[in-house]
C-alpha cells in the first residue's frame, strides 16, 4: 500500500460495495466488520440499478492497512461482487436528516430562518414544534444542527453516508464487465 | 481496491465437482434431489445421526446404492469424521445432522475446519419453512450461527434450488482457500416435489479465486531469491490443500534453502530430506525458530504467520524481507507485511516461481548458501529435538510416540488431538508423505482424534490408522469408538494417559508456581501421585465398546504391546499408555514472548555461537 497523504483525512475512508440482494446479506457484512473488530462510522443499503443487486455505502474508521484487509476481507464473502473505495474528490457524498425542533410561534420565525439559510426544508409543523429534512455533506449537516440546537431538539433521524463516484461511468458497469 | 494482492482475477466459469454423469429431469422429492445431488457429486460416504428435521431425507439415502452413510453417535463425531475424511483424502467430507441440537453440535467442527481450511458440506435440516422464527421445535438459526464460522451457508426453502445449491456448496468448499459450507434445508423443502436434473446451472458472481501467480510479483520473488545468503521456506498447510509437494521439493532443491513445515504442514515435505530442518513455532525445534530469526528472507508458501508460530509479531524475523504467496489474498498482510505479494494457487505459483528462478541463476548464478547451511546444521546438532527419561520412573511418553511411528511407518494415518501429546506426536512421528498427518491446528479441539481417525480410516480402509490422543482429550469424544467397533473402522487409540490435562499443567509448572488448579484427570494416578486410580479405567472402556483394550505402563513392555495393537486387524484397539505426569513439551517459546527467547528445557536457552544473534537487528 502507498502512503496516505498527511493532508487528507486517512482514517476516514468511504466504499461502495456491490453484493447480491439475497437473505442474509447484510448480516454477513456487518457481521464480518464486528467479528474483525473493524469500526463502522456509518451504513446505508438499498437496491441499485441492476434487478438482484444490492449496493451497501459503509464509512469505515481505518488506517491504510486495516483499511486493505477490510476490503480483502469483504471480498471473500461469496454475495460480494465488487468494491471499490470512493475518494473525498472524486465522489459525491450526502446524508439525510430528519430534525424535531422546538418552535412556538415566538421562535418560529428565527427556526425557519436558519432552515433556510441551509437550504434545507420544513416538512411538518404544529403548535410548538418543527420537523426539518436537510439532505448533505456530514459537515454541513452538523452545522445545520449546531445552529438549531439552542432552539432545543427534539428529535433526530439520521441515515448513513450515500455516495456517488462523478463522471460518467457506474459502479455496475465495470462490476459487470469482469 | 488499487494493491495487487487485492486485484481479483477472473477465471473459467465454476466447476461442478465430481465425476459430471448428466441426469435428464425426473420428478423427485426435495429429499431424493438432496440424495441424487450427493451421488451426481460423487460422494461415497457420509457421517451423521438422523432427526425431526432431517427424516425425509434419511428415507431415501437407506436406498441409495453409492451413498454410504455411518450412524455415528455425536454429531460432533459426524464433524471431525468428515474433516478427518477430507484431510487424508483432499475430497470434500460430508456430514448430516438434524435441526437444533443436532445442528449446532456441529459448530465445533465448522469452526475447526473454518480454521484449518478444511473442505466440508454440512447438511443441516431445518423445521419446515412457515414456522422458521416462531421457536419452534428443534429451531435454531443455524446458518445465522455458523456465520462467521463458515466459508459461506445456504438456507433453503425452495425445492428446485437444492441440486444448484449443492453443486454450489460442493465447489465453494473444494476450490480457492478450502473451507466448511453448510447447507440447511427446511423439512418443508426436503418434503416438497420437485425435479431433479443434473448438472444444474451453477452461478457464483462474487466467487473468483485467483490461480496463477502475477508474473511481475513471481520475478520480483526470483530476484529477491538471488539475492537472499539466509532464506528459508516457510511452508504451511496450504500446501498440503494445494497438493503441491512435488512441485515445491523441486522448488526446494533448486533453492537448496531450508525448508520449515508448520503444525498444519508436517509431511508436505520428507523429514527424512536433508533441508527440512524441522517444525517451528512455540514447540519448534531450535534450528527452525533460530533460523527465521536470523533470516534474511521469509520465502512463505500457504502460511498465515500465527502467534503459535511467530511467537511475539514486532519481534519475529526482525531482519527477514517476506515473499508471501497464498490463495486467499486477505492473509497476505493481515500480521506481517509482505515485500513480495503473491496471489495464487501454490499448485501453479510454485512451478512459476522454479522455472523463475532457474531463469535467474542461468543468468546470475547460484549463490552460495553453505555458510548459511553449515551455521544451520550447528543449530542441529547442539540442539537437536529429544527427552530425557523422566524423574519419577515412567514411561517418557515422547518414547511411545517414537516407537508407534517407528511400528506403523509413514503409510499410516497419525491423527492427534490437542495438547502435550499433540506436540510429541507433531515431533517425534517422523513424517515423510502429505496427509499423513491430521490435527486441529487452528482452533485448537480436543477431542479431534478419534472421529478425524474415524474419517480417515473410512476414507483409507487400506490403511494403519492411529489417533493420538489423550487422557483429557479421550473423554471429550470416545463414544465414537461404537461406531468404529460396529462399522469395522479399526482405528487404533494411544491413550498417553498422563492422569492430566497435561499442557495446561505444564503452563501450571511453568507460570502458576505448580499450582494444579483442576488439572488432575485421575485417569492413573490419585492427585498426590500416591496411589493408581482409574476413572474411568480405559481397557475396560475399550473391551465396553467392542474394541481390543490394552495397558502398558513399563519401557520394557512398549514394544511387545505396540506389535499387539498392530497385530489386531478386525476391531478398534485402545491402547492405555501410562506416561509420567512431568514430562514438558521442549523447546518452547512461552506465549507472548520474542522466538530469540526459546528455551530447549525450563529456563535453559540455547548458547548462539553466531555473530547472526536475532537481538542484533532489532
Amino acid at each position: 500500500m502507498s502512503t496516505s497523504d498527511p493532508t487528507r483525512l486517512s482514517r476516514r475512508h468511504t466504499l461502495s460495495v456491490l453484493v447480491e440482494d439475497v437473505p442474509g446479506v447484510l448480516s454477513r457484512v456487518s457481521g464480518m466488520f464486528s467479528r474483525r473488530a473493524f469500526n463502522i462510522d456509518s451504513l446505508a443499503v438499498g437496491p441499485s440499478e441492476i434487478p438482484g443487486l444490492s449496493r451497501i455505502t459503509v464509512v469505515v474508521d481505518a488506517d491504510e492497512v486495516l483499511l486493505e484487509q477490510i476490503t480483502k476481507q469483504l471480498n471473500k464473502l461469496i454475495n460480494v461482487i465488487k468494491i471499490i473505495e470512493l475518494a473525498p474528490d472524486g465522489a459525491v457524498e450526502r446524508d439525510h436528516l430528519l430534525i424535531k425542533v422546538r418552535a412556538d410561534s415566538t421562535m418560529r420565525l428565527q427556526v425557519t430562518q436558519a432552515v433556510d439559510l441551509f437550504r434545507a426544508k420544513i416538512v411538518d409543523v404544529s403548535v410548538d414544534s418543527l420537523t426539518v429534512e436537510a439532505t448533505g455533506a456530514q459537515d454541513k449537516l452538523n452545522a445545520l444542527l449546531e445552529v438549531l440546537e439552542p432552539y432545543g431538539i427534539k428529535e433526530i433521524v439520521r441515515s448513513g453516508t450515500l455516495a456517488i463516484s462523478r463522471g460518467s461511468k457506474s459502479m455496475t458497469e465495470r462490476a459487470l464487465r469482469q | 481496491m488499487s494493491s495487487p494482492a487485492a486485484t481479483r482475477t477472473a477465471s473459467a466459469a465454476p466447476r461442478i465437482y465430481g465425476p459430471g454423469r448428466p441426469v435428464e429431469p425426473v420428478p423427485v422429492t426435495g429429499s431424493e434431489s438432496i440424495i441424487r445431488s450427493l451421488e451426481a457429486l460423487g460422494v461415497t460416504d457420509v457421517f451423521g445421526i438422523p432427526g425431526g428435521a432431517i427424516l425425509p431425507t434419511y428415507d431415501p439415502l437407506m436406498d441409495s446404492a453409492e451413498v454410504n452413510h455411518i450412524l455415528v453417535r455425536h454429531e460432533q463425531g459426524a464433524g471431525h469424521a468428515a474433516q478427518g475424511y477430507a484431510m487424508a483424502t483432499g475430497e470434500v467430507g460430508v456430514c448430516f445432522a438434524t435441526s437444533g441440537p443436532g445442528a449446532t453440535n456441529l459448530v465445533t467442527p465448522l469452526a475447526d475446519a473454518h480454521m484449518d481450511s478444511v473442505p466440508m458440506v454440512a447438511i443441516t435440516g431445518q423445521v419446515n419453512a412457515q414456522v422458521i422464527g416462531t421457536d419452534a421445535f428443534q429451531e435454531a438459526d443455524i446458518v445465522g450461527i455458523t456465520t462467521p464460522i463458515t466459508k459461506h451457508s445456504y438456507l433453503v426453502t425452495d425445492a428446485d434450488e437444492i441440486p444448484r445449491v449443492m453443486a454450489e456448496a460442493f465447489h465453494l468448499a473444494s476450490t480457492g482457500r478450502p473451507g466448511p459450507v453448510l447447507v440447511d434445508v427446511t423439512k418443508s423443502a426436503q418434503n416438497a416435489r420437485t425435479t431433479f436434473s443434473w448438472p444444474p446451472k451453477v452461478d457464483l458472481p462474487g466467487y473468483r479465486p485467483v490461480t496463477r501467480g502475477h508474473a511481475k510479483q513471481v520475478r520480483e520473488a526470483a530476484k529477491l531469491i538471488g539475492e537472499s545468503r539466509r532464506p528459508v521456506f516457510y511452508v504451511g498447510g496450504g500446501l498440503v490443500k494445494a497438493g503441491a509437494f512435488d512441485e515445491f521439493r523441486r522448488l526446494a532443491e533448486t533453492v537448496g534453502a531450508p525448508v520449515v513445515t508448520t503444525l498444519m504442514a508436517r509431511g508436505a515435505f520428507p523429514d527424512s530430506h536433508e533441508l527440512n530442518i524441522g517444525m517451528p513455532g512455540m514447540h519448534g525445534t531450535v534450528a527452525a525458530v533460530a533460523a527465521m530469526q536470523r533470516s534474511d528472507l521469509l520465502i512463505t508458501l500457504g502460511a498465515r504467520f500465527d502467534d503459535r508460530v511467530t511467537g511475539q509479531l514486532d519481534t519475529f524475523a526482525p531482519g527477514a524481507r517476506v515473499i508471501h504467496a497464498d490463495v486467499d489474498p486477505a492473509e497476505i498482510g493481515k500480521n506481517r507485511r509482505a515485500d513480495v505479494p503473491i496471489v495464487g494457487s501454490l499448485k501453479e505459483v510454485v512451478p512459476e516461481l522454479t522455472a523463475a528462478v532457474e531463469d535467474r541463476t542461468a543468468r546470475h548464478g547460484r549463490p552460495d548458501l553453505d555458510p548459511w547451511m553449515s551455521q544451520i546444521r550447528r543449530f542441529q546438532t547442539t540442539y537437536p529435538l529429544g527427552y530425557t527419561p523422566p524423574e519419577d520412573g515412567g514411561m517418557a511418553p515422547q518414547k511411545v510416540i517414537e516407537r508407534i511411528s517407528d511400528a506403523a511407518g509413514p503409510e499410516a494415518v497419525y491423527a492427534a488431538g490437542v495438547g502435550q501429546h499433540q506436540m510429541w506426536a507433531a515431533q517425534f512421528v517422523k513424517y515423510e508423505r502429505p496427509r499423513q498427518w491430521l490435527n486441529s491446528g487452528g482452533l485448537g479441539t480436543m477431542g479431534y482424534a478419534v472421529p478425524a481417525a474415524m474419517g480417515a480410516q473410512v476414507a483409507a480402509p487400506e490403511r494403519t490408522v492411529w489417533a493420538i490422543d489423550g487422557d483429557g482429550c479421550f473423554q471429550m469424544t470416545n463414544q465414537e469408538l461404537a461406531t468404529c467397533a460396529i462399522n469395522g473402522i479399526p482405528i487404533k487409540v494411544a491413550v498417553i494417559n498422563n492422569s492430566s490435562l497435561g499442557m495446561v499443567r505444564q503452563w501450571q509448572t511453568l507460570f502458576y508456581d505448580s499450582r494444579y488448579s483442576h488439572t488432575h484427570l485421575n485417569t492413573a494416578l490419585t492427585p498426590d501421585g500416591a496411589d493408581v486410580v482409574r476413572i474411568p479405567d480405559f481397557v475396560a472402556l475399550a473391551e465396553a465398546y467392542g474394541c481390543v483394550g490394552l495397558r502398558c505402563e513399563r519401557d520394557e513392555d512398549l514394544d511387545d504391546v505396540i506389535a499387539q495393537a498392530m497385530a489386531v486387524t478386525d476391531r478398534p484397539v485402545v491402547v492405555d499408555f501410562v506416561v509420567s505426569r512431568d514430562s514438558m513439551v521442549w523447546p518452547m517459546v512461552p506465549a507472548g514472548v520474542s522466538n530469540s527467547d526459546i528455551q530447549v528445557a525450563h529456563n535453559i536457552k540455547p548458547e548462539w555461537d553466531d555473530e547472526e544473534a536475532p537481538d542484533e537487528h532489532q
